[in-house]
């Protein structure tokens, strides 16, 4: 994602040309990623081709509620966020770190190429791309890096797909990461109803790749219609939380009775920290192979949810539930700000729908406003 | 290379420190290794696993690293069986350090609890060392009983000097001890030192750490010249795992070692 030289110019291009632009990234080599419709979900995985999106499908959400539904339209893109998010390409469920023999001199490492995949998500969504370049900052831009998620990082071709809608629990117009991509993307495309698709170039790469298939600057009124979607779907989000001040909010109600009022709904099932696309919290795994000569050191995810993470010996340091979302909810929204310069939150609101008990922060930040604490 | 890659490290000796206490000494002269005092290590056994192990081993004596381990868990109890020439992984150094500088021209007062006087065993070295920089220099330590104190010959040392006044304390003792019975908090009021003058470096268990803090405050040393260190569960050390956080603070590269001031919001909150 090299800036271009000339920042967001915009055309306009037919489904017909969109479906040569996959075949065009396909040719260059890309496994290609984007939202597809998998075991009754929406989530990111491999396209063959346009036909694979979600076409005259959506997804109802609600708290603790997930459910596919048909549209009357055969729209690419009218779905929101699913289950997955970028996190699983990059930050990847299971990795192997470090891999070594055993020698006279102790052990020696066995050198693997790091992981090469020519990836390019299509039709991912703004808040998701925020996501990423929040766990960039963590794990790329702090005072280590993790080799591992660097490699998977390095030259992914993203075209970013804007929300002309809102679902039931998005408030990406709070955390301002939406319902329009304003960066990290090659291509950011809006889709209007007329199946014309509003394409804005975010990079030389992109630019040099619509250049393959046929397009028309895009036109005045073209813009607007975009415009007023994406100014629909900001004005229409099924949450919204006002995200200033949440940092001393968070701080300063560490006693709150509320907490406790979470904890007796919260069931610890850690949905909320695996679905959230900008948790990162790892666990390492160190074993051998059967005959003792080799060992392996994997990454894991883990979650702040589960009593282990925080053992040290002699008991954990958060052993009740109030604690544990306490932990979530004030990192995620509050110190993460002291720790990686801003929320940790980009408003998907996927913690609210994959949340079993439908436990939704925003209103639960809305109750920590209220006098009560300490 | 990844971060997270140990690397091969020889031991040179294994000590026994207490029944379920030891210290392994490593040599790092085939890389250079250079560390402060209060700063920690990954210690890594092929294939079991990996721990964080404060540094205890004096930094003067250059080529060699000491780190001492209780038995607890499931990677330090098979350590026990490491011997001289075995090897273990190493990557650090991690975290921050014993301020020595805040405590020259000033009383410097030392409380350990237990074993945290492995990690401040660097930093009372160095001081003796250069003793000149320092007014006071005043240990307290206190263990569970005789035979858990660490270091015990080291201590008698230190306390047979006499520019250094060294309290000990154990819990509970038979007629054969001694030396002050109850906690090390209770040394606190007891020490001489100018409080206004004084620079604390306070280690152990937190509820040792609380109530020294305490004491230390009660006779007039204020927040600023208090620096405890923190322990939590790490896995990674590099501020990417997350077990270690602790309010807004990731303890492997944020602490272990702070400015009490900066702890002091959520330090008597239950569960952070």
């Amino acid at each position: 994602m090299e800036p271009a030289g000339q920042r967001n110019d915009t055309i306009a291009l037919s489904r017909n040309a969109l479906a040569g632009l996959v075949n065009a990234i396909k040719l260059d080599g890309f496994a290609v990623f984007g939202p597809t419709v998998r075991d009754g979900a929406i989530v990111y995985d491999h396209l063959d081709s346009l036909e694979d999106l979600p076409i005259g499908v959506t997804d109802k959400l609600a708290p603790g509620h997930y459910r596919l539904a048909p549209r009357e339209d055969h729209a690419l893109f009218g779905h929101h966020v699913g289950p997955h998010s970028l996190r699983r390409e990059f930050l990847i469920p299971v990795a192997t770190l470090f891999r070594a023999r055993r020698t006279p001199q102790g052990f020696a490492q066995i050198e693997e190429p790091p992981p090469a995949r020519k990836l390019a998500l299509f039709g991912v969504r703004p808040c998701d791309l925020a996501a990423v370049a929040i766990q960039d900052r963590v794990l790329l831009n702090d005072a280590y890096r993790d080799t591992d998620y660097a490699a998977r990082r390095h030259g992914v071709l993203v075209i970013a797909a804007n929300c002309t809608q809102a679902g039931g629990t998005c408030f990406c117009a709070s955390m301002n990461t939406g319902p329009e991509a304003r960066a990290g993307f090659d291509l950011a495309l809006t889709e209007l109803d007329d199946d014309t698709i509003v394409c804005t170039i975010g990079s030389d790469v992109g630019r040099a790749l619509v250049q393959r298939v046929e397009h028309v600057p895009a036109s005045d009124q073209l813009l607007e219609r975009a415009r007023l979607l994406l100014n629909d779907a900001a004005t229409h989000m099924g949450r919204t939380m006002d995200p200033h001040g949440l940092r001393d909010l968070l701080a300063t109600t560490l006693e709150h009775p509320r907490w406790d009022d979470i904890a007796s709904r919260c069931l610890g099932c850690a949905n909320c920290t695996l679905s959230c696309p900008t948790c990162f919290c790892t666990s390492m795994e160190d074993m051998t192979s059967l005959d003792g000569t080799e060992a392996s050191r994997l990454r894991r995810w883990d979650s702040c949810f589960t009593v282990a993470f925080s053992y040290v010996h002699g008991g954990a340091v958060r052993p009740s539930l109030k604690a544990r979302y306490r932990q979530w909810l004030t990192h995620k929204l509050g110190s993460w700000h002291d720790q990686f310069g801003s929320s940790g939150c980009v408003g998907c609101g996927r913690c609210i729908t994959w949340c079993p008990v439908g436990i939704d922060l925003t209103e639960e930040i809305t109750a920590l406003r209220q006098p009560g604490g300490s | 290379m990844h971060p997270v890659v140990p690397q091969p490290t020889p031991i040179t000796r294994v000590t026994k420190e207490l029944s379920d206490t030891f210290s392994i000494h490593l040599d790092v002269s085939a890389r250079g290794f250079s560390y402060r005092p209060g700063q920690f290590n990954m210690l890594y056994l092929f294939g079991v696993g990996e721990v964080p192990i404060s540094i205890s081993g004096d930094r003067e004596q250059g080529q060699e690293l000491v780190h001492t381990i209780r038995a607890v868990g499931g990677v330090t109890r098979p350590m026990r069986t490491l011997k001289t020439g075995d090897f273990v992984g190493l990557r650090g150094p991690y975290g921050t350090y014993w301020p020595m500088e805040e405590a020259h021209g000033k009383d410097l007062l030392i409380a350990a609890g237990g074993l945290g006087l492995a990690p401040l065993r660097p930093a009372i070295v160095h001081a003796l060392t250069h003793r000149d920089r320092y007014r006071r220099v005043i240990v307290l330590y206190g263990a569970r009983s005789p035979d858990e104190l660490l270091f015990l010959k080291e201590v008698e040392r230190w306390r047979g000097r006499m520019d250094t006044e060294v309290a000990v304390t154990v819990d509970h003792a038979g007629d054969d001890w001694f030396g002050h019975v109850g906690v090390v908090t209770a040394l606190v009021p007891r020490a001489t030192f100018e409080a206004k003058d004084t620079v604390a470096f306070v280690c152990g268990p937190e509820v040792m750490i609380r109530f020294t803090v305490r004491e230390l405050e009660r006779r007039g040393v204020s927040r600023e010249a208090i620096w405890v260190s923190m322990e939590r569960s790490m896995k990674c050390a590099i501020g990417h795992c997350g077990h270690c956080q602790y309010g807004s603070h990731f303890v492997c590269k944020d602490g272990p070692v702070y400015r009490f001031d900066r702890l002091a919001p959520i330090f008597h909150v239950r569960e952070v």
